[in-house]
């Protein structure tokens, strides 16, 4: 056993960090506040980079580094409030053409929510809909006949879709009115569930990771009774279970992306949510009347984690599959 | 990352899970819980089984009498030993987890030959002599004295709250040997024999019922001056090596029971009807969630702790750094609560019953928010130490 990232992991991890730092920084990040349709270009630089094809065998054109690495390069685009339908993109690689590439962008929606909420609708060539079972576990349609139903893709235009004002100013959403069933795609579901879940919580990972960050440099910069107000221990305290959380959750997600296993991604997306949201709260409450601004850059995590934590696989969801595991 | 074992690793499991069941069902029954003579006497013969076997002290470097095995086979270790159902450390504690590591790390030879063995072998029970009446958070303001005489330290004061004092042969005890010195530039470490003339121990009644702890009165005890470890006025800098053991793997084995609390909660919960309750069975599911990233936390720790472990020359005993165990046991603390208090909800009125094993551990989790650093002073380290927010009142 040997639970530490490995060279080529850290320097994946430094290279996205790297990449997105150069190419999506606080400016592109201010600018896409009022225009958040992802950047084409950038879109295909990463696809050029690998990005959407990590997953992937090297014999389907892929990267072929598997989940582990899907996992550290998410948390980046977490952590960066990345805008963009990434977990489709990431797992509808190679299944649909251009994909891979950064090409073409596809949107991934899940049919069994009320309401049926499109990301990026307008950005979107495409939009695959997952009909079938709830949760990002499917206890029944592991290795079981039948898993491959309930995927349909549709191009766009023949999606039929009311307006929907997004909380998230990132993340534009179409609410789906009929559901589109114009082609079916034989994909595994519960295992697409499980993956789409878990580049989620690597997301909220990475986004909680980035308030502590934001949080203690605040700490440390803004002076009040004439100390900074991170000398204060009821900021201390506030930021440290920032880092608990953010701990707890970075391992659970890691051992996750290893074992693959239902269980595990479940509580890893019950933990990442868990940090993602509260940290962003927290972060907003170090920031004082900052905090509450539009500003500030705070928000946007904290919508963007709500916006998560709602996708594949909810509290709720999670709790209950959890409870079932204990006496299953 | 890999979280696969090797098969040396696996191997190493299975001989011990075999070890595990043929001594296990040999075993008497575990004494009362305020039947301390019997509990040190249990515990002790338990450590011997494991001394005979070849397990004890598994982690520690072969020149200290360990096995010198890694933080893997050692986590194996702890987490087999629980699973089976193997006594714990008990009052052992100290001896394996604080005075024995220190005495390893910063004891001479001779230090090393007179102590280590019979701590591995059960032969000899420690106590920790660190708090006093007023110093618990503020550990360094104690004022417990040691004055020179010849080859002697006259030590005198009051210790609070340490546990296993009624039992042990032995005493790590921090006194003050330069009253003018910096607070924490004139404090010494001492081995005190708990028989030496001056020496009175008076058990304490703790919230659970039973005399956990003790206060220790000091009347002019003499220590000799042979039984110093580290330099005179270094003592501060050799127990901060201590604490961080404790805070690091002290507490894996308590994580794998308590998932198999968990376990046992949610079938109770189903026999008695309480599962139906929704808000009660998502507490569960959230608790199963929270367990097992504290399990992968640990292994995160015991490999990080694996990669930074010194090689060659004279070893300490590998143990995790002091910040990570402060993020591990603020969130085990908590965590550890919470679960008892869910043990509480599927008990429902039965949880006013003191003899029930989970309303015994509902009343024990209490101190682990308390003991080896409360959660508030876990927040300051968490915070100066990792995030480097600066330092305050
Ligand atoms: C079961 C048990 C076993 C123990 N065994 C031993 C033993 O064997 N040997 C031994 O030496 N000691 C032992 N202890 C003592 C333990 O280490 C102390 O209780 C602990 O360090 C707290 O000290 P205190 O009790 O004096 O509380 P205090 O330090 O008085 O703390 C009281 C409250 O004030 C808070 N507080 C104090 N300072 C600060 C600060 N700077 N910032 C924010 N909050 C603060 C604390 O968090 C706490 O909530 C044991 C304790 C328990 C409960």
């Amino acid at each position: 056993m040997d639970f530490q990232l490995t060279e080529d992991q850290r320097a994946l991890q430094g290279a996205t960090r790297g990449l997105l730092a150069g190419r999506f920084g606080p400016d592109r990040l201010r600018a896409a506040v009022g225009d958040p349709a992802p950047d084409r270009a950038l879109w295909r630089e990463l696809g050029a980079a690998g990005f959407f094809a990590l997953r992937l065998p090297e014999e389907a054109g892929g990267v072929g580094l598997g989940l582990p690495a899907a996992v550290f390069v998410f948390e980046e685009a977490g952590r960066a409030l990345l805008p963009g339908p990434l977990v489709a993109c990431q797992l509808l690689a190679g299944v649909v053409d251009g994909v891979a590439s950064g090409e073409k962008i596809v949107g991934l929606c899940e049919g069994t929510r009320d309401p049926v909420l499109w990301e990026h609708p307008a950005t979107c060539e495409e939009l695959i809909l997952v009909e079938k079972g709830t949760g990002c576990h499917d206890r029944a349609g592991r290795g079981a006949q039948g898993r491959t139903g309930g995927v349909y893709r549709s191009a766009a235009d023949r999606v039929s879709c009311a307006p929907f004002a997004s909380v998230d100013p990132l993340t534009p959403l179409a609410r789906v009115t009929d559901l589109p069933r114009t082609e079916p795609l034989a994909l595994d579901v519960p295992r697409l569930r499980r993956e789409a879940a878990l580049l989620t919580a690597a997301q909220q990972l990475g986004s909680a990771a980035r308030t502590v960050e934001l949080a203690v440099a605040h700490a440390r910069r803004r002076e009040q009774f004439g100390a900074p107000i991170g000398a204060f221990q009821a900021i201390k305290h506030l930021c440290a279970q920032m880092l608990v959380r953010t701990e707890i959750a970075r391992c659970a997600v890691y051992a996750a992306s290893v074992t693959d296993g239902d269980i595990d991604v479940t509580g890893a997306k019950l933990l990442a949510d868990e940090a993602a949201v509260r940290n962003a709260r927290d972060c907003v409450q170090v920031h004082g009347g900052m905090g509450f601004t539009w500003e500030a850059e705070v928000h946007l995590h904290l919508k963007r984690a709500w916006l998560r934590a709602e996708c594949w696989c909810t509290a709720g969801e999670a709790e209950e599959l959890l409870a079932a595991d204990l006496i299953a | 990352m890999d979280l696969t074992c090797t098969e040396e690793e696996d191997a190493f499991r299975e001989r011990l899970r075999r070890w595990l069941g043929e001594v296990l069902p040999t075993l008497p029954a575990p004494p009362a819980a305020d039947d301390w003579p019997g509990r040190r006497a249990y515990d002790a013969a338990w450590q011997r089984r494991l001394y005979d076997a070849g397990y004890a002290g598994l982690h520690w470097p072969e020149d200290a009498g360990g096995r010198g095995a890694t933080p893997t086979q050692h986590l194996i270790f702890l987490e087999e030993t629980e699973r089976a159902g193997a006594p714990y450390v008990g009052a052992n504690f100290v001896g394996l987890l604080h005075a024995g590591p220190t005495i390893a790390a910063e004891g001479s030879d001779a230090q090393r030959a007179r102590w280590l063995p019979p701590i591995l072998r059960g032969d000899e029970i420690w106590c920790q002599g660190f708090s006093e009446p007023d110093a618990g958070s503020d550990l360094a303001a104690l004022r417990t004295t040691a004055v020179r005489d010849g080859d002697h330290y006259v030590v005198s004061g009051t210790k609070l709250w340490t546990s296993h004092a009624e039992v042990a042969d032995w005493c790590e005890l921090l006194v003050r040997t330069d009253p003018d010195a910096p607070r924490h530039r004139g404090i010494s470490w001492l081995a005190m024999p708990m028989d030496a003339p001056g020496v009175t121990v008076r058990p304490l009644r703790t919230l659970a019922g039973s005399a956990e702890f003790a206060e220790m009165f000091l009347d002019e005890v003499r220590v000799p001056v042979s039984h110093r470890v580290g330099a005179e006025n270094d003592g501060w800098r050799v127990t901060m090596v201590t604490l961080s053991f404790e805070r690091g793997t002290a507490f894996v084995g308590e994580v794998v029971a308590c998932r198999r609390v968990l376990g046992a909660l949610a079938r109770a919960a189903r026999a008695n009807g309480r599962w139906d309750d929704a808000v009660l069975r998502r507490g569960l599911g959230r608790l199963h969630a929270e367990f097992a990233a504290l399990w992968r936390l640990t292994q995160w720790n015991v490999s990080e702790a694996g990669a930074a472990r010194p090689r060659g020359g004279r070893s300490g005993i590998g143990g995790v750094p002091g910040t990570g165990g402060s993020v591990f046991k603020l969130r085990y603390s908590q965590a550890r609560q919470e679960l008892y208090d869910a043990a509480a909800q599927v008990l429902g009125a039965g949880a006013l019953d003191a003899d029930h094993e989970w309303v015994a551990g509902r009343l024990s989790s209490l101190s682990y928010t308390i003991a080896a650093g409360t959660s508030q002073i876990q927040q300051n380290i968490v915070a100066e130490r990792i995030l480097g927010l600066p330092k305050g009142r």
